[in-house]
């Protein structure tokens, strides 16, 4: 590409807040901190964390940039840990059975989602929240009935555990989890499809202006549809997962996904109203957050601070990125 | 004369028992500019979203090349090289020129499922369509809409329908929220697309901008048309007062300097 590299160039990319936000972290960190939580024990701490949380940020942020939300990953990943619990720990069937019809269900939801808002025009907070609750609903109220518990024990082995749940071997002294590389994996998928393919362009554009956008010919609703089965199974993904990692799934928890993966996508440069913004930036993001969620563990402060230190980062990270992006709009070539 | 590219015949829309266009009759040719005047609430938009294919005319008939037309949906009318720009409508403020321009169909490059964008090529038509209407400030596809003056703007929009083979451009109020030079800007564009051989239907409520460009007037009052004269037929004064429903402006004006005159120059008090 004939872009021209410069500094300038490179502030008014949507991921520079984001970018900034991870080298000040790294920079904190490492003098309150030491250099430990960079160190391979340190460093697989937090790219456990960003790996969990990143798989479902990224489309979390695609429905942001297309100006849709979607809080019901909240109740999707316990969603997705307890359906494979039960399939193949209490019922002790196949894991790839249970797999496959996790995601599946998962997919179902997020055509729910994407209906609803579509043929509703409610707007997607509040209808991802209304199914935030029934899916918690559902989960909570099949798992008492079918398990008599609260909390479901399996046990995977094969290739199904190394694949979705193990410690990955070798590197980082065994401590990263498999589910690391399907963040990578993911996150390389995702900056094609959303920055190279001609789709990604449909994203910005619904985000932008979505009457314009349906003005052009951009089937928008086939879009909306597509992006929260994405968050949905993603979402039962991570869950999937950790459930397969470790060995039991909960019918709680899960809720920290909602705040978290919005704040790493916020922090990530996507603009809450929709339209702007990047998957490096969102990558980014999430690196930043888990960086500050595990980097307090390596320094002397009492870990109840890493709180304050993400809400200020919020803030200074959507700071910086209202002017990046004042900066890019205003941006004009110099006359020759 | 030649076929009018577009025409209307006595074409009336009524949503349930309200009457919102009543035997409108219009005929708009290539090369030629009409403009609709008329004051809000007139049936302008109605009359707009008929022509665009968004509502199904009531009676009446729409003529494209001297054949009746049935437009089911608004993109029925735009396969047809009926184009609607609205305010601002078909450009993105936070993408860039090249994104924005070719937002639903977009270049790409490259085999199969990895067919990429093509953004050099996307830039390039871009700019180069919108510097063919002679906005030359425009050279670099990369900037973001929303960096450009709101007339460089609407001439970005207007650009992008021309380049997607409009015949029929309906321009939406173009110039209704930009200053007078902006405003000029457009005028310019309008009078170069009018110069290309496309039918222009300008609608607006400012006079000044419509007797700038204009060929032919209809003037709208109340879903019917209540003049329809050629250019210099008509005062700048007349068409106003038309447009205030026969309420002569000139009358009023005339009132309030009276009052004026006999009150030490004090304006009347504002209706209560």
């Amino acid at each position: 590409m004939s872009q021209s590299f410069s500094i300038g160039g490179l502030l008014r990319r949507p991921e520079a807040g984001a970018f900034l936000g991870l080298v000040a972290v790294l920079i904190f960190f490492g003098i309150f901190g030491g250099v430990a939580f960079l160190k391979p024990a340190g460093m697989s701490s937090w790219l456990n964390v960003a790996a969990n949380l990143g798989i479902i940020a990224i489309p979390v942020g695609l429905l942001m940039i297309a100006g849709e939300l979607d809080i019901s990953v909240g109740a999707m990943v316990p969603f997705g840990a307890m359906t494979t619990a039960i399939i193949a720990g209490h019922w002790d069937q196949s894991i790839w059975l249970a797999i496959v019809v996790t995601l599946s269900f998962a997919l179902v939801i997020g055509l729910v989602n994407g209906l609803l808002v579509i043929r509703t025009a409610v707007p997607s907070l509040i209808v991802t929240l209304g199914t935030l609750f029934a899916v918690q609903g559902i989960v909570l109220g099949m798992t008492v009935l079918i398990a008599k518990s609260t909390s479901v024990a399996l046990k995977t082995e094969g290739p199904a555990k190394a694949i979705f749940g193990d410690f990955i071997p070798v590197v980082f002294k065994g401590q990263l989890q498999s589910i690391v590389v399907w963040w990578l994996l993911a996150a390389a998928a995702y900056v094609f499809f959303v920055h190279f393919s001609r789709r990604g362009n449909w994203i910005f554009a619904m985000g932008g202006d979505k009457v314009s956008a349906r003005n052009a010919g951009i089937p928008t609703e086939r879009m909306t549809m597509l992006l929260f089965v994405l968050s949905a199974t993603s979402a039962a993904f991570v869950g999937m997962c950790q459930a397969i990692q470790f060995n039991s799934a909960q019918v709680a928890g899960g809720q920290s996904f909602i705040f978290n993966s919005i704040i790493s996508v916020v922090i990530g440069g996507v603009l809450l109203t929709g339209g702007f913004g990047s998957v490096v930036g969102i990558f980014f993001g999430t690196i930043t957050f888990a960086v500050v969620n595990q980097g307090i563990y390596y320094t002397d402060f009492d870990r109840n601070w890493s709180a304050l230190i993400i809400g200020v980062l919020l803030l200074i990270a959507v700071l910086l990125n209202n002017t990046f992006r004042k900066m890019a709009l205003t941006h004009a070539p110099k006359k020759k | 004369m030649s076929t009018p590219i577009l025409e209307l015949r006595k074409v009336d829309k009524s949503f349930g028992p309200i009457d919102v266009l009543h035997e409108i009759s219009l005929k708009v040719h290539a090369g030629e500019v009409l403009c609709l005047l008329g004051d809000n609430g007139a049936g302008k938009s109605t009359l707009i979203k008929t022509l665009a294919g968004v509502h199904k005319p009531t009676r009446g008939e729409i003529l494209l090349d001297g054949q009746p037309m049935a437009f089911d949906r608004p993109k029925d009318a735009q396969a047809r090289g009926i184009a609607t720009v609205h305010q601002f409508g078909g450009t993105f403020p936070l993408m860039s020129i090249g994104r924005s321009f070719f937002a639903g169909v977009e270049p790409t490059k490259g085999w199969g499922p990895f067919k990429v964008y093509d953004r050099k090529k996307a830039n390039a038509i871009a700019v180069k369509a919108v510097q063919d209407f002679g906005i030359t400030r425009i050279d670099d596809g990369d900037r973001l809409v929303g960096g450009l003056s709101g007339g460089e703007r609407q001439s970005l929009a207007i650009a992008r329908a021309v380049h997607f083979g409009a015949r029929v451009l309906i321009l939406d109020e173009p110039t209704a929220a930009l200053g007078v030079k902006q405003a000029a800007h457009v005028l310019r564009i309008v009078n170069q697309a009018k110069r290309r051989g496309l039918a222009v239907i300008f609608i607006t409520h400012q006079v000044m901008h419509a007797m700038a460009v204009g060929d032919h007037f209809a003037v709208l009052i109340r879903g019917a048309i209540a003049a329809d004269f050629r250019k210099g037929e008509k005062t700048r004064e007349q068409i106003a007062d038309l447009m205030a429903g026969g309420e002569s402006m000139a009358d009023l004006e005339a009132n309030i300097e009276g009052y004026m005159d006999s009150h030490d120059g004090h304006p009347p008090p504002p209706a209560r």
